[in-house]
């Protein structure tokens, strides 16, 4: 993969062939002004109108058998998509709006787009590199203002062009929403098919939006419970392989595994440190489950729970100091946080019902979880001391959260009940609106978002 | 003839202890899996191999080689010590046959605690079955947590034949 943020000025912008020498970054046109619009409580009814032509492009050319006017249009269509998924945005086009020169890129004619009710429109333009590869720029302008809000440019192979459109897209998001980024992401998750009581699992990688879909596992080892490794290189997983219950580090580029650890006993839910030097698992011994820390390079591992009762999963702390836990020690399933060396564990669930498989936000501000209770499974947060609790969703059966990026959305599984019942890919706001499902080939289950790419 | 004996005897505990747990014994039973034996006498008849699963299944009966738990919970109670008294004592009578205990749990749970719940499942009625004088050595387990229900539902009924401990037969 190969993405390059490169400055654009506007010299740069009127020829072609220095583009990649340059390492100036982009000098905005004008100073930064005030973030539009903030995130607080709940989403606005009012979406903010933006216009989205497709990019132009200087000539059209055939680059690794892409033409560059196609990928305008469709550069266009994943911004307007990941724009409108935020829930903040109502993008206009590119379907249905007049295209753009490649002269009006950085000379939009705002009267056009105010007359659609455009509050921001975006430009932006795809050329080939002349060494093989294609160069984007994408602009964010406040028609009202006539000024422009947003600037970037991108080297990128012609494989990675969606990767070009996620960077535009939160490029725009985080300067309208004073958020940061997130849409250029990664998610592994449990492809899932097949009759409930034989069901085929298999290990499944794509984009935050569902693009790029890979299967990774061929389904006939029972694959559970991934988590991407922060470098997006690795991922940490538990399979059924050789019908052992044991955590496996795959190697997304190299297509094989190992161990994470030689044990007799059942190991499983494992889970990386933000850094991805260490890894949690739970193992089982004599039917009694506790935590363990061990390097991601292997070791000896540590022991960090030792209560007679189950003592599962884990998250860190974005910080790395602290891990949050799953416990039955205190009769029923709650949430505990303790010291990364297993000290100092301490309830921090109460009221009504079990909680379990909490995930701390890469924000640090808060932990989602799974609260079941009242016959049903819904996805909740809470701060890392246990206060200010709120349920996200109301179903039949939601579990196992995941953090966006940003600490701003949530992906977890939802689960129907019955003999058809399925299980699909769902995300919410963190204030409990825009819920949506994912679009996935198959079902799927144990969603695991990770980091903004670099 | 000691062993008829105290099958018979086992049998009688058996059926009462279905009388005085009418919360988590299911109500009819499931259809008899595929491939094993559908005769619940403890005759050997012919064609099944001494020491093999229709064996076992043959001398347990269709549904003696699983014992079931209430809700969250994994202790082996008087039914299924009966249950796994029978199992005990084919497992006597066929002294080179390793077994797996597979532990699992119904839907209703989460997915990471319920492979720890089938865990502590499998593993009591391991223990139990080594209270009884067999060789902990030859019994493995395996917990699949929810990942693979014996019935296919979510009433309360499935649940019940879900949140199970299953002895299989792997062999000598």
């Amino acid at each position: 993969m190969f993405l390059r943020p490169i400055g654009l000025s506007l010299a740069l912008l009127l020829t072609t062939a220095p583009v990649f020498a340059q390492t100036a970054p982009a000098p905005p046109a004008v100073a930064p002004t005030e973030p539009r619009e903030t995130i607080e409580g709940t989403l606005s009814n009012e979406r903010t109108v933006i216009a989205i032509p497709s990019l132009a492009t200087s000539s059209v050319q055939t680059v690794a058998g892409l033409r560059t006017d196609s990928l305008g249009r469709q550069i266009a269509e994943v911004i307007a998509a990941d724009l409108e998924r935020s829930g903040l945005y109502e993008p206009v086009g590119p379907g249905g709006v007049r295209a753009i020169t490649r002269a009006e890129v950085q000379a939009p004619r705002f009267a056009d787009w105010q007359a659609r009710n455009a509050e921001n429109v975006v430009h932006g333009f795809v050329d080939a590199s002349g060494t093989g590869g294609l160069v984007v720029g994408c602009y964010l302008y406040d028609t009202a203002l006539g000024s422009e809000l947003v600037r970037k440019g991108f080297e990128i192979q012609p494989s990675d062009w969606r990767r070009a459109a996620h960077k535009c897209a939160d490029a725009i998001y985080s300067r309208l929403s004073g958020e940061a980024p997130f849409f250029d992401s990664r998610v592994a998750y449990i492809a899932e098919s097949g009759p409930k009581g034989n069901r085929i699992k298999r290990l499944a990688i794509m984009d935050s939006d569902g693009g790029n879909h890979r299967f990774i596992t061929n389904g006939q080892s029972l694959a559970i419970s991934p988590r991407f490794s922060p470098d997006y290189k690795k991922i940490v997983y538990v399979s059924y392989l050789n019908n052992r219950v044991r955590v496996f580090i795959y190697d997304v580029a190299a297509g094989s595994q190992k161990l994470v650890t030689e044990s007799g006993n059942a190991t499983f839910a494992p889970r990386w440190s933000p850094d991805g030097s260490q890894i949690l698992y739970s193992m089982a011994v004599g039917g009694n489950t506790d935590i363990y820390r061990i390097s991601a390079n292997g070791g000896t591992p540590v022991r960090l729970t030792s209560t007679p009762g189950i003592d599962v999963g884990g998250s860190f702390s974005p910080d790395g100091r602290k891990i949050v836990f799953e416990s039955d020690r205190s009769g029923s399933q709650q949430i505990y946080t303790m010291n990364i060396d297993g000290s100092n564990q301490q309830r921090i669930s109460f009221g009504g019902g079990r909680a379990a498989t909490p995930e701390w936000s890469p924000r640090g501000d808060l932990i989602a979880f799974t609260r079941m209770g009242g016959g049903e499974f819904r996805i909740g947060v809470m701060t890392p001391t246990g206060g200010g609790t709120r349920l996200l969703t109301n179903s039949w059966q939601d579990e196992a959260p995941t953090w966006s990026p940003n600490g701003r959305v949530i992906q977890f599984f939802r689960t129907t009940p019955g003999r058809e019942g399925k299980s699909s890919l769902w995300q919410v706001d963190l204030t409990g609106v825009n819920l949506r499902r994912l679009p996935t080939p198959q079902d799927g289950s144990d969603p695991s978002w990770g980091p903004v790419l670099p | 003839m000691t062993i008829r004996k105290s099958t018979a005897m086992i049998a009688a505990i058996t059926m009462l202890a279905v009388g005085a747990c009418s919360k988590k014994a299911p109500e009819t039973l499931p259809p008899v899996p595929e491939g094993t034996g559908t005769d619940t006498g403890t005759d050997t008849g012919t064609g099944v191999i001494p020491g093999s699963q229709e064996d076992f299944l043959a001398s347990v009966g269709a549904m003696g080689d699983r014992v079931f738990f209430d809700f969250d919970q994994y202790n082996v109670d008087s039914e299924d010590m009966a249950t796994l008294q029978t199992q005990s004592q084919w497992l006597q009578r066929n002294p080179a046959v390793r077994v797996t205990l597979e532990g699992h749990a119904d839907e209703r749970g989460t997915r990471d605690y319920n492979i720890a719940l089938g865990e502590r499942r499998a593993n009591a009625a391991k223990n139990y079955l080594a209270s009884l004088g067999i060789d902990p050595s030859r019994i493995s387990v395996i917990s699949y947590g929810k990942e693979r229900p014996a019935e296919i539902g979510s009433t309360e009924e499935a649940y019940a034949r879900n949140r199970r401990a299953v002895t299989v037969i792997i062999g000598r």
